[in-house]
């Protein structure tokens, strides 16, 4: 630890910190643009100069280390000044500068009113300009669907060049030419190949790169702002849903440390217009093969008169990939009212049972945990498609330090170098026989990390090998929880948790949805699906896609930034969703669907309101209180139980559920903006086939 | 200067890969580097690659480097646009290259600009004979004979319009022409020769024995032993008063005496200044001058001057010559036209 003075405040900061740190510790506020502090330090913006006594002019404090200071002559520890005259020169000669070029569109910029220039130069700055000359003119750049430039407001601080090339790892930006020409731009104005290219306009401390969905659209300060938490794939980041009115304007990310640390995925940033279109907005009731609108009440007979004249072993239920844990658990409290065993939720064909324990279907490391790991084998995993921001975490893993990463799945590239193993389940036999070098490199480690993806779980015997495996290379042990289950769905770790899985001789999924097997089937946001013909299907959901298009009656829910639902994420974090805005027309929250129904059908659900809902979820499932914090299972236990499964395993080759990224629940799928990004990550995907 | 894009689609090359020889060689440059930065090896690289593609960089050669050291396309492009010396679009058989910084402007590269612009037009374009194109670029480090421009691979200095018009003419029409100051000045020294420094007693030793012999005759008059101990007490004192850190030799470059300098003729007792030196420094023919023209340095300053002018000449050796690729091969004339011919 090293002394030094901030403004005659004496702190005692590490020696490797920078200046600009130090001064934090200090709460003395130093102005930037081009630091950020999960980016490289490039130090060009000259925004953060101080003055360093005994330096001969103002030093960039982003870019100066405290051990570098040279103490005073009397051995005084070193001391820097942030509120000195020297200091407010040089912040204002520098803001003069960046401002000779910056154009004085501020009225007509989408950054205005959260841009970090127009902030800086109200406190730093002064109010004229001694500059005469004709400004620089930047012709605009295509950079991809996400993202509209205006290149003549650039300060050029390679935020965006260093966010893609240090976190994303798709270095598609640079910056070409030098000084005055210097232009930020992509290989030929080609579009960003990043699935996190959005946050570049997140990054952009001024208006050069502005999300282009929204485009003129907004301005922050008519915006009402809702911490929520994303339901776009299992990693739940967490995310600010941005409303204006009833209408959800923008979806932006909000620190997680924990979780997405303050990046999220263009499928979670963009499905805002999906949210507007294609939304059930009314009940509808089939007749004579068509849908047509009608009331609740006639939706509710409906269902009532064909339910009760049903056995409840020809009834089931299915939970899709976007429902919160409150109506999994009023649906499940319903079925069980009724009598029915056929319920299931692993609409992915997982093959992974609640019984064996909370461990054996969780993200056991937890996402944090994943820097702790010092080799890491995939089994049947995409991570950059199947969880966006965990890929990031393992990026960032192998970016502080050697990781050795084996894949076994499908060839692609996971933005970080990897050793390809095989493609299907007989080279994970291989490699737990020692047929394969890596498998030296995983018992070698100190803690590996095995992380088994949805495309390893259709097959129970295959996650018994991999936990044989993890267990074999000492991946789990008292101390390290080195196995991993990555899923796809926000709503599956939750509907497991609440044992959302057949009962006593009841159907799966695949038998629910065979034709035939059932008369009524309940179906409550599943639409990767089909239900086979022959059953009479109740849709409960939010936009019209392959679920509301086969149902009998359909009834409309809200979507997860309208309502107040409960998510557990893959690694088994407790995350509360919140309301943004309120659901289209009749449309209801989901619960309360289910608590009317519940009535007609002569099985009055025992709460009135969400309160009474959760003090029940909470009594039969006290984890689900614990909102934000992960409750560790008994990872040993678990492991050995899966382990123990055996079983022969089948010769086949692992697919990823996750065949387009960007749609993958009815909510993208409405997207128009993420359509177009499916379709340019297609195109290139050809391209590089060929 | 303004923004440097690459050339117009219609003016690209479907393909590019190095021959062989210039694929052997940017190997051997890509191994100079340790495993993992092969990225290093960009700039020789590029520059092989704009000499094989008759001078300047198309869209392929970039993508070509890019992918030979797995850099992304978009940080090799960043490179091509940085360098002025990196020629985007097409140029001309001789492609000058004039320097507007500081020096040179205030010494008339000015005049230098307006008369390229008068008989070339615009930079960046290629005469209508295909024999020039210009650019004005930053200093290209030979201020002390500014104003100058590069041609190619060589450099001419002090230049006026007259001297670059007549230079452009001689190139074009495949006359020899010399390279380097246009005016005859030797290297940098002052125009119209040599002005200070030029008394020989500064050279025969004569005013060092003037001021020996004055000291000696001053400590013999004062007695040899009062002035040591005078001496003796005020450095002690000094020492006690300003302490100075030691400075230790060891590990310095420690400075040989020349081989031949005037002071290193005195002391071995020939005469300091050679006979006819003082005749040399006339700026016609100075041992300086004999050096630009290839006698002492021998073969490879000979080599430069027998340059066919009217190719593209190949880049002098990046980053240090390797061995596999000798110094004298831009000298063979008949591997000249191949690699002009941007068709190959």
């Amino acid at each position: 630890m090293t002394k030094i003075l901030v403004d005659g405040i004496e702190v005692d900061v590490p020696a490797e910190f920078t200046l600009l740190q130090a001064c934090e510790m200090a709460g003395a506020e130093i102005p930037r643009f081009c630091f950020h502090e999960r980016l490289s330090i490039a130090g060009n913006c000259r925004m953060c100069l101080v003055e360093l006594k005994g330096a001969p002019k103002p030093v960039a404090s982003c870019a100066y280390a405290v051990k570098d200071c040279r103490p005073g002559p009397n051995g005084e520890p070193p001391e820097v000044l942030t509120r000195s005259g020297t200091t407010k020169k040089a912040r204002e000669g520098v803001m003069e500068f960046l401002l000779i070029n910056h154009p004085l569109d501020c009225p007509i910029c989408d950054q205005g009113g959260h841009c970090d220039l127009q902030d800086q130069a109200m406190a730093y700055g002064v109010d004229s300009t001694r500059y005469g000359e004709n400004k620089r003119a930047v012709e605009e750049k295509y950079i991809g669907p996400l993202v509209r430039t205006a290149m003549n407001r650039c300060i050029h601080c390679t935020r965006c060049v260093r966010f893609l090339a240090e976190v994303a790892g798709v270095p598609d930006l640079g910056a070409i030419g030098r000084g005055e020409d210097m232009e930020i731009t992509s290989y030929l104005e080609e579009a960003m190949g990043s699935e996190l290219q959005g946050n570049v306009a997140d990054l952009c401390p001024v208006g050069a790169l502005v999300p282009k969905p929204q485009s003129y659209n907004i301005r922050p300060w008519e915006l009402s702002k809702t911490e929520s938490v994303d339901v776009m794939d299992a990693v739940g980041s967490a995310i600010r849903v941005d409303a204006r009115g009833r209408e959800v304007m923008q979806i932006e990310p909000r620190v997680n440390e924990d979780i997405n640390e303050e990046w999220i995925s263009d499928k979670t940033r963009h499905p805002v217009d999906g949210l507007r279109v294609q939304r059930l907005d009314r009940p509808y009731l089939r007749e004579n093969g068509r849908l047509r609108p009608a009331s609740w009440g006639e939706a509710f007979a409906a269902i009532a008169a064909k339910v009760k004249g049903t056995d409840p072993k020809r009834i089931g239920a299915l939970v899709g990939d976007l429902a919160g844990v409150e109506e999994t658990y009023a649906l499940k409290s319903l079925m069980t009212a009724l009598g029915v065993a056929n319920r299931d939720c692993r609409q992915g064909g997982e093959r992974l049972d609640p019984a064996w324990g909370r461990a054996a279907y969780v993200f056991n490391p937890t996402i944090p945990g994943i820097e702790a790991a010092d080799a890491i084998l995939l089994v049947g995993a995409n991570p950059r498609t199947e969880a966006s921001l965990l890929n990031v975490r393992i990026r960032k893993r192998w970016r502080m330090g050697p990781l050795a990463v084996g894949l076994i799945g499908e060839a692609t590239d996971l933005t970080y170098p990897h050793t390809y193993l095989g493609a299907g389940t007989d080279t994970l036999t291989a490699l737990a026989k020692g047929e394969h070098s890596f498998l030296e490199i995983l018992k070698g480690a100190e803690r590996p990390l095995v992380i088994v993806g949805a495309a390893a779980l259709a097959d129970p015997a295959v996650l018994a090998a991999a936990a044989a495996l993890a267990k074999d290379v000492g991946a789990v042990t008292p101390a390290w929880n080195g196995f991993g289950v990555l899923h796809t769905a926000a709503a599956r770790v939750g509907a497991l948790d609440l044992d959302f899985v057949p009962g006593e001789g009841g159907l799966g999924f695949a038998g629910m949805i065979a034709p035939g097997a059932l008369d009524v089937v309940f179906n409550l946001g599943a639409d990767e699906c089909t239900v086979g013909a022959g059953a009479f299907v109740i849709y409960q959901g939010t936009h019209g896609d392959r679920g509301a298009s086969r149902a009998d009656v359909v009834l409309p829910g809200a979507a997860y930034t309208e309502k107040s639902a409960t998510y557990v994420n893959l690694e088994g974090r407790v995350q509360q969703a919140n309301r943004a805005g309120f659901p289209p027309g009749d449309a209801r929250e989901d619960w309360a669907i289910l608590r009317a129904l519940s009535d007609v059908l002569g099985h009055r659900l025992p709460f009135d309101s969400l309160v009474a809902l959760r003090r029940a979820l909470y009594a039969e499932h006290p984890h689900m209180a614990a909102i934000g914090s992960v409750e560790q299972g008994d990872t040993v236990a678990a492991v050995d139980r899966l382990a123990g499964l055996g079983g022969e395993v089948a010769k086949a080759t692992f697919a990823s559920p996750v065949l387009d990224f960007y749609l993958t629940n009815p909510i993208a799928r409405a997207s128009r903006v993420l359509a177009e990004c499916s379709s340019l990550a297609r195109g290139r995907a050809l391209e590089a086939a060929e | 200067m303004s923004n440097r894009r690459l050339a117009p689609a219609a003016e690209q090359p479907e393909s590019f890969a190095f021959t062989p020889e210039n694929a052997d060689w940017a190997r051997g440059q890509i191994e100079k580097y340790p495993e993992g930065r092969q990225a290093s090896a960009v700039i020789p690289l590029l520059w092989k690659a704009q000499e094989q593609n008759g001078g300047w960089l198309p869209r392929r050669a970039i993508e070509a480097v890019a992918d030979e050291l797995g850099m992304p396309h978009i940080r090799v492009l960043e490179v091509a646009t940085f360098y002025t010396m990196f020629a985007l679009e097409p140029v001309g058989r001789f492609w000058i290259q004039l320097c507007g910084t500081v020096p040179c402007d205030s010494c008339g590269a000015r005049e230098l600009k307006d008369m390229l612009h008068a008989r070339l037009g615009a930079p960046g374009h290629v005469s209508a004979d295909g024999n020039f194109s210009w650019l004005e670029v930053e200093c290209l480090g030979a201020c002390c004979n500014a104003p100058m421009v590069q041609i190619n691979q060589d450099y001419y200095e002090d230049l006026t319009p007259e001297s670059l018009g007549r230079l452009m003419d001689d190139l074009a029409a495949g006359r020899p022409v010399k390279v380097g100051s246009q005016t005859g000045r030797v290297s940098s020294e002052p125009q119209g020769g040599a002005a200070t420094l030029t008394d020989a007693t500064l050279f025969d030793g004569s005013r060092v024995g003037a001021w020996r012999q004055r000291f000696e005759d001053k400590s013999k008059a004062e007695g040899e032993e009062a002035r040591g101990k005078d001496e003796a007490a005020s450095t002690e004192a000094r020492a006690a008063s300003e302490p100075k850190i030691a400075k230790p030799d060891a590990g310095r470059a420690v400075e040989r005496p020349a081989a031949d300098a005037p002071a290193q003729r005195a002391a071995d007792g020939d005469a300091p200044t050679k006979a006819g030196d003082k005749a040399d420094a006339d700026v016609l023919d100075s041992p300086a001058k004999r050096v630009v023209e290839g006698e002492p340095a021998g073969a490879e300053a000979g080599a430069q001057s027998d340059l066919p002018r009217d190719a593209v000449p190949p880049q002098p050796e990046a980053s240090g010559a390797s061995g596999d690729a000798p110094a004298a091969e831009p000298s063979k004339p008949d591997a000249a036209p191949s690699k002009t011919d941007p068709a190959t």
